[in-house]
């Protein structure tokens, strides 16, 4: 249920300058200057319009490039949406298709190569296809002015026609091939706010219809094409294992079975189709080689988490004296957090097709780093990467696993693709495709966490000082980003949420562990907020009842240098009646974060079963991510958002039994499900900033107020994750 | 051994060992690419189809199971319950990745195929299998209404 406030958008402009300083804070610094679209393409047809991010047909429909990979998040909509509203263009006519891997023409403008992330896509481009459509529509307009001898000044452009007083119009389509000879304006003219047709409303999804019908030839994994063979790999059972030797005897003898093809990363199988590449690939009897393998179990390596906690750290912040202060303390407050590797678990497993054909190389997948991946797979196939194209293809679900820093799936692919061609074999485009056991025991988790905290309160139960340490494998060290975002050591993704808060801590000290093992580790959605957003406002609202003071009060007290972040607190605790009694049965809890420039408060409203698990009953958000560019899809975004944290929070855990992970399948991984559900009402704050992330920041919240409301009704501090290991789901 | 099979209304003949589940039949045999693989265990009913009207997990349905039946895929996916499903789906905007989609609304089709005025606990009931990752069961839930309110009007 979406309800957006109705403040008028129109009074409120997107000034560049807030642009600018939002997107540097995005970026850590690495904003690129904005580029407005130049060059265009070489081989554009006759007749038609083809500029970077905008072509134009001769039949009319405009083909917004997306340079984002859209994986649910509605991306496409919103680009094609910022584009059609500069363009006066009819909803009707437009469609959007992913741009091809080109680092410069498509790179993201807060990391600097092509890719998706960190909740970045529309914050990114929210000027550039704007102005990709200001900059179309002044083409379409100059070469209506040169064909009928007209100023320029007196066309008008309204719902894909281009027209001059009554006597004359033209459409999209008889004009782009002429609009493709005239100059690209340097500075096209954007609208102002006021002007907006599409923008800040609500416009249906342009990829509905077509997932209602099976989704044709959009997925990655449906990819078909002549003479294609289909891999599927056995993957060492121990992070960081290797082959030492294979029998695949029984596996040649499968109907179907093509090749077997051992790699650095384990053993391909390759069959006609899949289910023979699955069932051959099971049948495969590999020794591996665990010298270098993690063989500790997960309790082991918490274990170690928590002792690297126990004692100092890198430090990451560090104001005030918090020790000093903490020492001198009337109360101290001392909690120790946990929280297990967690699998992404999208539900379109990996997948990649792969035609190399020993010069150049073509993949089709749902690439989400295309600057990397290209990179990568030349090196692999010893081309430059220029030789490399991608097509990119709706992905379905994500949530961090699809961007690698290491791309390893592309890797895995050339890999086998070289080896097919040193091997004498002629060009074939081989599919690799992941099973969910594969996906499930793959690795590239969430990494697991422990935190120690320690706040120091006076007499009245002020906070006087903040100690906080956080231990966990950093999912930067090791990577390319490595040079960019590790600095003296610490991974800011290890940290952010916790150093920088925004509420007044007079002393805050804040130290990491950068923990080792084999298990490699990515970012799930939130990253580090996953965590560190359920330390902060479960410690918040702890300090808060050890105090005796209401939540919402104690944080409203904290919040006075971050009017933002307190209005959506006090928007959400308005909206779901906080302070009015509850209905029987139910318990209320509270929690609010920012992340990826958005801030987000919820306010769960929960039951206790009769056995005593948790039914989180309604969540009432309030949301502030600058300007709303679709309402709608924006609550769509927080409703999965919250589902997605939720569904982990309450029963996910990867946990691993002398190296080897003990979850496999839905069946041991457990989703959410439409009866864990809870109610959502998405209240929307109107905003003059620019936009700023959604993908992310509805999750981190809904731990730690599902978290709070199980403290409302039970007095019990959960610190532990999952709920399910207290039997509370 | 070649096998003839009732598809969508259509005889398809395809030859796979019999053990294949109907799933791979469909998506590698067939084209049908559809009928989505999420998990291979009947957990999440992305690959749900209807074999003779029911809502049916064709990874844990083997070829040699469908001989004789009909089967029918979102491809084939058609009649007033169906098209009240796919509007409703339109209107919510519903789908976020999509991928386990084709799975809800089959599954969706069927309760409202036997059950036109279906009530929360009876969409629990039907669609409790289906995961979605994207988490849109909020929207899930009030499209089926909707649907079942397109069926009444």
């Amino acid at each position: 249920m979406l309800h957006l406030l109705d403040r008028p958008l129109a009074a409120v402009a997107p000034s560049r300058r807030t642009f600018l300083k939002l997107s540097a804070g995005a970026a850590g610094g690495l904003l690129l200057a904005l580029r407005l679209p130049g060059a265009a393409p070489a081989r554009a047809a006759e007749g038609t319009f083809a500029q970077p991010f905008v072509h134009i047909r001769t039949d009319g429909t405009v083909v917004v490039l997306s340079k984002h990979l859209d994986k649910g998040q509605g991306v496409a909509t919103g680009l094609a949406t910022l584009v059609a509203d500069e363009l006066d263009a009819a909803w009707e006519q437009v469609t959007v298709a992913f741009a091809p891997a080109d680092g410069e023409l498509y790179k993201n403008l807060f990391f600097g190569v092509q890719g998706t992330g960190g909740s970045t896509a529309i914050a990114n481009s929210f000027l550039q296809y704007r102005a990709a459509g200001a900059a179309a529509r002044a083409m379409l307009v100059a070469a209506a002015a040169r064909q009928w001898g007209v100023p320029a000044d007196e066309i008008a452009v309204s719902g894909g026609v281009v027209s001059y007083g009554s006597g004359r119009s033209a459409t999209f389509g008889d004009l782009a091939g002429a609009a493709a000879q005239e100059d690209v304006p340097a500075e096209p003219m954007l609208k102002t706010p006021e002007q907006w047709v599409y923008i800040g409303k609500r416009f249906p999804r342009l990829d509905t219809r077509m997932k209602t019908v099976g989704a044709p030839g959009a997925f990655g994994i449906d990819h078909q094409a002549d003479g294609m063979l289909v891999a599927v790999l056995a993957r060492p059972p121990r992070f960081g294992a290797t082959v030492a030797r294979v029998d695949d005897t029984a596996t040649r003898a499968v109907a179907g079975v093509v090749d077997v093809v051992a790699l650095p990363s384990g053993v391909a199988v390759l069959a006609t189709s899949t289910w023979p590449a699955i069932r051959a690939r099971d049948l495969l009897e590999v020794t591996w080689d665990d010298s270098a393998a993690e063989t500790r179990s997960s309790d082991a390596m918490l274990a170690e988490l928590s002792d690297l906690t126990a004692q100092p750290g890198l430090v990451a912040a560090d104001e005030g004296d918090a020790e000093a202060a903490i020492a001198a303390a009337a109360k101290v407050v001392e909690v120790d957090y946990s929280f297990p590797f967690l699998a992404h678990a999208p539900m379109e497993p990996l997948d990649i097709t792969v035609l190399f054909d020993g010069e150049t190389a073509r993949f089709h997948t749902g690439s989400q780093f295309q600057g990397i991946d290209q990179t990568v797979a030349a090196a692999v196939l010893g081309l430059t990467p220029d030789k490399v194209a991608i097509d990119t293809t709706w992905a379905g679900g994500s949530f961090g696993r699809r961007a690698q820093p290491d791309s390893h799936y592309f890797a895995e692919a050339a890999q086998i693709a070289r080896a097919r061609h040193d091997a004498g074999h002629a060009p074939q485009p081989i599919k690799v495709v992941w099973t969910r056991e594969d996906d499930i025991r793959g690795g590239y988790y969430r990494p697991m966490v422990a935190h120690k905290v320690r706040v120091g309160l006076d007499a009245e139960g002020r906070i006087l000082g903040w100690h906080h340490r956080v231990a966990a494998k950093s999912i930067m060290i090791g990577t390319p980003f490595e040079s960019f975002v590790v600095k003296n050591g610490i991974d800011d993704t290890t940290v952010e949420g916790v150093h920088g808060t925004t509420y007044a801590l007079p002393a805050m000290k804040v130290e990491v562990h950068n923990a080792r093992t084999a298990v490699p580790v990515l970012w799930w959605r939130s990253v580090g907020h996953t965590h560190t957003a359920y330390v902060m406002e479960t410690m918040i609202d702890r300090l808060a009842r050890e105090t005796g003071e209401d939540p919402v009060a104690f944080r409203e007290k904290l919040l006075k240098d971050d009017p933002r972040k307190l209005a959506v607190l006090r928007l959400a605790a308005d909206k779901a009646g906080w302070g009015t009694p509850v209905p029987e049965g139910r318990h209320r809890g509270i929690a609010v974060h920012t992340s990826f420039n958005s801030c987000v408060a919820e306010v769960a409203e929960i039951s206790l079963r009769a056995d005593g698990t948790v039914k989180v009953e309604k969540v009432v958000v309030a949301v502030d991510c600058g300007l709303p560019v679709n309402p709608d899809v924006i609550a769509a975004q927080v409703e999965g958002a919250i589902g997605y944290g939720l569904g982990a929070v309450l029963r996910n855990e990867i946990t691993l039994t002398d190296g080897i992970v003990d979850q496999a399948n839905f069946d041991t991984y457990l989703p959410l499900r439409l009866t864990d559900m809870p109610r959502i009402e998405v209240h929307v704050v109107p905003s003059a900033m620019a936009p700023t992330g959604i993908g992310e920041p509805g999750t981190p919240p809904i731990g730690p107020a599902v978290a709070n409301a199980i403290a409302a009704a039970t007095g019990e501090w959960v610190t532990v994750l999952p709920l399910s290991k207290h039997g509370l789901a | 051994m070649p096998v003839t099979l009732t598809i969508n209304g259509a005889q398809r003949t395809v030859d796979a060992d019999p053990d294949t589940p109907l799933l791979w039949v469909l998506r590698d045999e067939l084209g049908l690419t559809g009928t989505k693989y999420g998990c291979g265990i009947a957990q999440c009913g992305a690959c749900t189809v209807h074999i003779d009207g029911l809502p049916i997990r064709s990874c844990q349905t083997a070829l040699s199971d469908v001989y004789g039946a009909s089967v029918t895929t979102i491809e084939g996916l058609a009649g007033t319950a169906a098209e009240a499903v796919r509007a409703a789906w339109s209107e919510l905007d519903v789908p976020q990745c999509g991928y386990c989609q084709s799975g809800q609304i089959m599954a969706a089709a069927a309760l409202l195929a036997e059950t036109p005025k279906p009530t929360d606990e009876d969409i629990d009931a039907a669609m409790d299998g289906n995961v979605c990752r994207c988490a849109t069961y909020a929207r899930i839930r009030s499209a089926i209404h909707v649907a079942a309110q397109k069926l009444e009007g």
